[in-house]
């Protein structure tokens, strides 16, 4: 069934793009005509029966979210009118996040620059009311014991070098930020079914709006659809775009532990099969993320807990410096990832733009993704007031092309970086063990190498090498 | 730079001061003047062989006394369809709308007086768009809130942007009419601000188009004017790189010789009581594709001025 809605829309677009290419040919006729009144106030009537917004952003996730607070919180944007769907009860709800409750498995590493925009419009402090930890220090190692790295935010004169949180606090947080803006914004709590370019195109495809159809039957209209709607994106599906990726055949296990002394350094230890994270979440507990590859996953899922801990350990347990010490948490919680990369890299069509994992997935052994969602949701926003600011149509194709020329590349760096650890890792080989250990070296004696990377990762500079 | 040389030679040509000498009967490309015989850069009074009297005509003469160019709007009637074809013949206009936008966006907030953070700052004020064609500057302009009134000389044009504007509920209150400055003049309507974009170059006497945008301008309030400087530098890229070299225009949009210099520009702005306050230069970067606002007037630029008390 999916497959044929999406087959119909392709089909309409094509039909658009032919309708373009015609209208030198035929609107001559059809303008000439004296009817045009009519067809306008049935086009309006058309119109005044479905609601109609400028935005549709098409799931509420943490990305989607940020676009419609960053969206609420400038002067520019803050008259749009925005329809968030999801069908995601907390968006409605609310829900509320009890201090005492262990932590959730599934964090986000915070980078200071999506940190910097959170203050900016004003979530910060909704997340500094739940629980949440600022390393300043992060220690990168790998197998061999041969390459070492540490990491200080006293080398970039930073206060910290990022802030885990739960992804369920960035998402209230943000949720309270949004419901305390000023904002016109209505919640459909229903999954997106189909999406049309809007019939009356014809006479001019540059104006036509984006017609959703909701898995309730409504149907809605909107200027600009946002697809934040995760790697399985449906806006994706829908709009018929190409994303090109590969599987690693890697998944990774996160889970919650707990340490006797307070944590505020982020451990990172590459190992044969992926590597292994551990990140304070505050409160002495820390979150793991360990990529591996899936015969080791399922032997690991069916573990006791206590022997899982003591897998944890041992493999953070070797090589240089000082190495965290877990114990059983309460109630650690598993969860499951696949680690894939997709790309379709930010790609804008008329009316259509995607943001965080439904343009892009990385593999998590950085805690990049997150934030190169926000770093879209901030840039597509700015570009939607840039629009505004010189009386643009919204859902222009121009338009768009700013945000995707303006995302492409930084994703695409940050893709490829991700990826060359991720390769550069998977092979035990002798020399390469020290050639890598040597950039390990590299890394941590260099100064001015190392405070690039330190800043890169902060999300502060573009390119690692070239300040 | 051979191109600098002679734009200093032209600039220094060109000096008000030396214009105000000879200013009668200064006109750079005498063919030119011949050619269409209504082209002239001095308001004096004096004997021409032209149709157009000096004198306003009666209301039934409306027609024969106009800056209208026929050559001109059979030209732009021709590709009238493609208007909001964003890979037509307009890509041109299209791609450089958002940097002209911005400088009137700032300039205006200024000269009005408005927030220039909010979405709508011209909410309330009345602009005119001469020759608007299909609507391209006029739609921007009703979303930043201005009460937008789209004027063009061609027929079709006016159907292409009322069709177009009717797509959005926020554009469709912007009135279109084809009609003319001069017949809007006679109509004794008066906006806050006048726009003519990349038209000047297109009318057959500058002059007296100048003359009409100032009197469609309200007391205390705004005109802006952009167009192509009459320099070489506007030759080898206006001309020769963006009709015969990247097809960017279809050939002859543009004669050279029709093109006025920023000095005559402020020149005939100031003899129609329009006193030119700032101006800008537009510069395409050919590696992001996009333009800028810059100090450089030597091709693209724009003129905004007020309209001095009488």
């Amino acid at each position: 069934m999916n497959r044929i809605t999406a087959r119909r829309v392709t089909f309409n677009i094509n039909a658009l793009k032919l309708a373009q290419r015609t209208l030198c040919g035929g609107a001559g006729v059809k303008l000439s005509g004296a009817d045009s009144d009519q067809e306008i106030a049935d086009k309006h009537g058309f119109h005044g029966n479905l609601p109609m917004h400028d935005v549709a952003i098409v799931g509420g996730g943490m990305v989607g979210m940020a676009l419609a607070c960053s969206l609420a919180h400038k002067p520019l944007t803050n008259q749009l009118n925005v329809a968030i769907i999801d069908s995601n009860p907390a968006l409605l709800s609310g829900g509320c996040i009890k201090k005492e409750d262990p932590p959730d498995p599934r964090v986000s590493t915070v980078t200071p620059a999506t940190m910097a925009l959170f203050k900016e419009m004003g979530a910060w402090k909704y997340v500094e009311q739940h629980r949440h930890a600022y390393f300043d220090k992060m220690q990168v190692w790998d197998y061999t014991g041969l390459g070492y790295t540490r990491y200080n935010a006293r080398d970039i004169n930073k206060e910290v070098l990022g802030c885990v949180v739960e992804n369920k606090v960035l998402h209230k947080s943000l949720l309270s930020c949004l419901q305390n803006a000023d904002f016109q914004q209505k919640i459909y709590p229903c999954r997106l079914s189909s999406m049309a370019m809007q019939p009356s195109s014809s006479s001019s495809p540059h104006g036509s709006l984006a017609k959703l159809e909701l898995s309730d039957g409504n149907s809605l209209y909107a200027k600009l659809v946002v697809g934040s709607d995760g790697s399985k994106s449906r806006v994706k599906e829908l709009a018929g775009i190409n994303s090109t990726g590969w599987k690693y055949s890697q998944n990774a296990i996160i889970c919650t532990v707990q340490h006797t002394d307070e944590n505020r350094c982020a451990w990172q230890r590459f190992l044969p099969n992926g590597p292994i994270a551990l990140l304070p979440i505050g409160d002495n507990f820390s979150n793991i993320v360990w990529t591996m590859n899936p015969d080791e996953s399922s032997d690991r899922k069916s573990m006791s807990e206590v022997d899982f801990v003591k897998e944890v350990n041992s493999a953070l347990d070797n090589g240089y410096g000082p190495h965290p010490k877990s114990q059983l948490s309460g109630s650690s919680a598993f969860s499951w990832l696949t680690a894939d990369t997709t790309l379709s890299a930010n790609e804008c069509f008329e009316r259509v733009a995607l943001i965080g994992d439904a343009a892009h997935t990385v593999h998590p052994l950085a805690g990049q993704g997150v934030n190169m969602g926000f770093g879209d949701a901030f840039s597509l926003s700015k570009v939607i007031a840039e629009g505004i600011a010189v009386g643009s149509d919204i859902g222009e194709v121009t338009l768009l092309r700013r945000y995707e020329s303006e995302r492409k590349p930084a994703n695409l760096t940050m893709m490829a970086i991700l990826d060359g650890f991720q390769k550069a890792y998977s092979v035990d080989f002798g020399p390469l063990n020290v050639l890598r250990a040597a950039a390990f070296q590299g890394a941590h004696y260099i100064s001015p190498l190392k405070r690039n990377i330190i800043s890169y990762a902060s999300g502060e500079q573009r390119f690692p090498l070239f300040s | 730079m051979v191109s600098k040389h002679l734009l200093t030679r032209l600039r220094t040509l060109t000096r008000p001061a030396i214009h105000c000498r000879r200013s009668s009967n200064f006109c750079p490309n005498p063919k030119f003047l011949h050619e269409l015989q209504s082209r002239r850069y001095s308001d004096a009074p004096q004997s021409s062989p032209a149709a157009s009297a000096p004198t306003p005509p009666p209301a039934s003469n409306l027609n024969s006394k106009s800056s209208l160019n026929e050559i001109e709007l059979r030209k732009f009637a021709a590709i009238a369809d493609t208007w909001w074809d964003a890979e037509g013949p307009f890509k041109p206009l299209h791609v450089m709308n958002p940097t002209r936008l911005a400088f009137i966006r700032s300039t205006l907030c200024r000269h009005f007086g408005k927030d220039p953070h909010c979405a709508r700052p011209f909410e309330g004020l009345k602009f005119v768009d001469v020759g608007c064609g299909g609507g391209i500057l006029s739609e921007p302009l009703a979303r930043m809130g201005a009460t937008v009134t789209g004027i063009d000389a061609v027929e079709k044009n006016m159907k292409i942007a009322q069709l177009h504007a009717d797509l959005d509920p926020i554009t469709s209150s912007i009135d279109y009419h084809c009609t003319t400055a001069e017949k809007l003049v006679e109509e004794q309507r008066k906006f806050d601000a006048v726009l003519a974009l990349e038209v000047i170059e297109h009318v057959a006497d500058p002059a007296e188009f100048c003359k009409s945008l100032s009197a469609l301008t309200s007391s205390g309030g705004a005109t802006l004017i952009s167009t192509i400087n009459r320099s070489m530098r506007a030759y080898a890229t206006a001309i020769i790189m963006a009709e015969y070299v990247l097809h960017w225009l279809p050939r002859g949009t543009h004669q050279w010789s029709s093109f006025l210099t920023p000095e005559e520009l402020v020149l005939i702005l100031q003899r129609a009581s329009i006193s030119v306050q700032e101006m800008a230069g537009f510069v395409y970067d050919p590696l992001t594709g996009r333009w800028s606002i810059s100090d450089d007037i030597s091709v693209n630029f724009i003129a905004y001025g007020t309209k001095s008390s009488e």
